[in-house]
């Protein structure tokens, strides 16, 4: 009995190695497994701060399935709109729970990645050779807000409506062509029918194909230069006599085991807001969303979702419209040119001089408190602290490439540390 | 014979080859790019419409809706025309010289009779519509406001001709629309030509 069922499973293997080699010869399946899991080796000190790209991953596989599960019973139109997503909430079985798996992977969306790209800035993962692994990221990030503010038109409620009037009149800032410009995002005079029709052609294929494709080619760049650590040491130099980094292990099954406590942990931290939070109490879904688009009122305290609202606080605190258009699309910008704009050849915090440190915490003190400015009604000392924050913002780019050239740095070791 | 310079008949039919489909490439983005514009049916829909104002009340404020956007008429009682004597020093275009509005409304009112005005409800900063607040000095706006709109969004201030005060985000006056007086008390916005 027992030898003949060793032969089955022996025979078993037998047929999937003939398959697998059946394949290799004519896809690169095994040579794929091997570069991006079973041989990628990446550092074995890795804190909390390196999960939060894996999340990532989660959550746009998350947005894309839930998405695809909306638009089945959404409809485009600005007589449909906000009815459907109602039909979704109330009559589609199980609708409101893909709804606010949709609508909360949103902002859990925007807090991982913050916090992903706030691990590039502690551990100095931007800079030489990952230049291009930084960038790629930052259009990743532009790709997820235009997501943002596509699919927020798309509930045609009141505050998606004037949200949406508001972005696309930031064009109509620009001399000359701009009114034009904001005609031709909108497709008509104002934000209408028309206008939900294209955002919702954008939101559900044109963006997100974007996003995918750029995220492969994330992952393609990082595998190729290899990941940094919380050390900023380059695992590369010190290999083994087998050829491969003493200090990394193997993506799978090392790292992959990790992240799958990483992913429960996320998971159920996310199901808590998904099913007692789904609102956030406004934060995530704005009160004023609940009443449909109304083009002749605009909702009183006007204010995009939390994620935004950094850069609208920038966009208030300065009293020429032109000024402030190019001000807040600076303020996205000018993270593209970090790996340049830092001088400092030390990579990780834990190195670095404490002038960085002061300089990185100011930085995000500012950005969460402009974040909790631009929520709040524009009157007098609210736009005063928003332009110190946004003084601070700029200054933490523009004179870093001065402060990170005399930084007083510690030693770096040569091997990571526990 | 001179020094080759390299470039060969195969560069050369490379070069077309690239430039005749650059410009097939753009030729053909031409109709995609087009279609985003306003179509046939949504410029059609910008019609004039006719608005009775007979019945509005002195200090009262009516909201219609032309090509999608709001359109303030306001009824001024004679305070409210006084005030906009008194704030001239406080705002950034008082003559309405940046400002958008036909040639009939450049004036210190505004509008054709000075008892009623004509807006566009649509902030010149990012488009929001400014909320009436015709109180005079509320806590909220200070000592100094006279009455007029403000903006929800941004916290632009217009006074009640729709003139933009000094240090918001706004650049310019609201506009007005063209309109005219059809008889003593409708007023057709969306066009000032034709016969009364």
């Amino acid at each position: 009995m027992a030898t003949n069922e060793a032969d089955v499973f022996d025979r078993l293997g037998r047929g999937l190695s003939a398959l697998g080699a059946w394949i290799d010869d004519r896809f690169p399946m095994t040579k794929l497994i091997k570069e991006h899991a079973t041989e990628y080796y990446a550092s074995k000190n890795f804190n909390f701060w390196y999960g939060f790209g894996v999340i990532a991953t989660v959550v746009l596989v998350m947005q894309l399935v839930t998405g695809i599960f909306l638009t089945m019973n959404y409809k485009p139109s600005a007589d449909g709109a906000f009815a459907s997503v109602e039909y979704i909430m109330r009559d589609v079985d199980w609708g409101w729970l893909i709804r606010y798996l949709h609508s909360t992977g949103a902002s859990a969306f925007f807090i991982v990645v913050y916090l992903h790209m706030f691990r590039g800035l502690l551990y100095g993962s931007y800079k030489k050779p990952r230049e291009l692994v930084w960038i790629i990221g930052m259009f990743i990030y532009l790709c997820l807000m235009a997501e943002a503010f596509f699919g927020y038109l798309l509930p045609w409620g009141n505050m998606s409506y004037w949200g949406a009037q508001v972005i696309v009149s930031l064009f109509g800032a620009i001399p000359v062509i701009g009114n034009g410009l904001a005609e031709w995002i909108r497709g008509d005079f104002y934000i209408s029918d028309i206008t939900l029709n294209r955002f919702f052609a954008f939101h559900v294929i044109a963006v997100p194909l974007a996003l995918v494709a750029l995220v492969v080619v994330h992952i393609m760049a990082l595998h190729e230069v290899g990941s940094n650590n919380p050390d900023g040491i380059e695992i590369k130099d010190y290999k083994g006599p087998d050829g491969h980094p003493i200090d990394g292990v193997a993506f799978h099954p090392y790292h992959t085991s990790k992240d799958l406590v990483i992913i429960v942990i996320f998971l159920i931290l996310f199901s808590a807001v998904v099913f007692f939070v789904p609102d956030m109490g406004g934060y995530f879904l704005e009160h004023a969303n609940f009443e449909p688009a109304n083009a002749l009122k605009t909702p009183e305290h006007i204010a995009p979702v939390w994620y935004f609202t950094p850069f609208y606080a920038m966009l208030r605190a300065v009293p020429n419209k032109l000024l402030g258009v190019v001000l807040m699309g600076s303020a996205v910008l000018l993270p593209f040119f970090l790996p340049w704009l830092d001088r400092c050849r030390v990579k990780s915090i834990r190195y670095r001089g404490a002038i960085y440190k002061v300089a990185l915490a100011v930085f995000a003190v500012s950005f969460l408190a402009l974040g909790y400015l631009g929520m709040q009604p524009p009157t007098g000392a609210v736009v005063t602290l928003a332009q110190i924050f946004t003084v601070l913002y700029f200054g933490f780019f523009l004179s870093m490439p001065f402060y990170s050239r005399v930084e007083k740095t510690k030693p770096v070791p040569t091997r990571v540390t526990p | 014979m001179a020094e080759s310079t390299g470039f060969t008949r195969r560069h050369f039919l490379t070069v077309a080859t690239v430039v005749t489909g650059g410009a097939g490439v753009i030729a053909t983005a031409v109709p995609f790019v087009s279609s985003f514009k306003p179509s046939a049916r949504a410029q059609a829909l910008g019609a004039p419409i006719e608005v009775d104002v007979s019945k509005l009340e002195l200090g009262a404020l009516l909201k219609v809706e032309w090509r999608g956007h709001p359109i303030y008429i306001l009824h001024r009682s004679d305070e409210m025309i006084a005030s906009l004597k008194k704030d001239a020093g406080l705002l950034r275009d008082p003559e309405s010289k940046d400002s958008e509005q036909p040639s009939y409304a450049t004036n210190e009112y505004r509008s054709i009779k000075p008892a009623y005005l004509v807006l566009e409800g649509v902030c010149t900063h990012l488009g929001c519509a400014p909320m009436p607040r015709f109180e005079v000095a509320p806590a909220d706006l200070g000592p100094q406001w006279p009455g007029g709109f403000l903006c929800p969004c941004h916290g632009s201030k217009f006074d009640l001709a729709g003139r933009v005060f000094q240090g918001v985000p706004a650049p310019t006056n609201l506009s007005v629309p063209p309109y005219r007086y059809i008889n003593d008390s409708t007023i057709l916005i969306g066009s000032d030509t034709g016969n009364s």
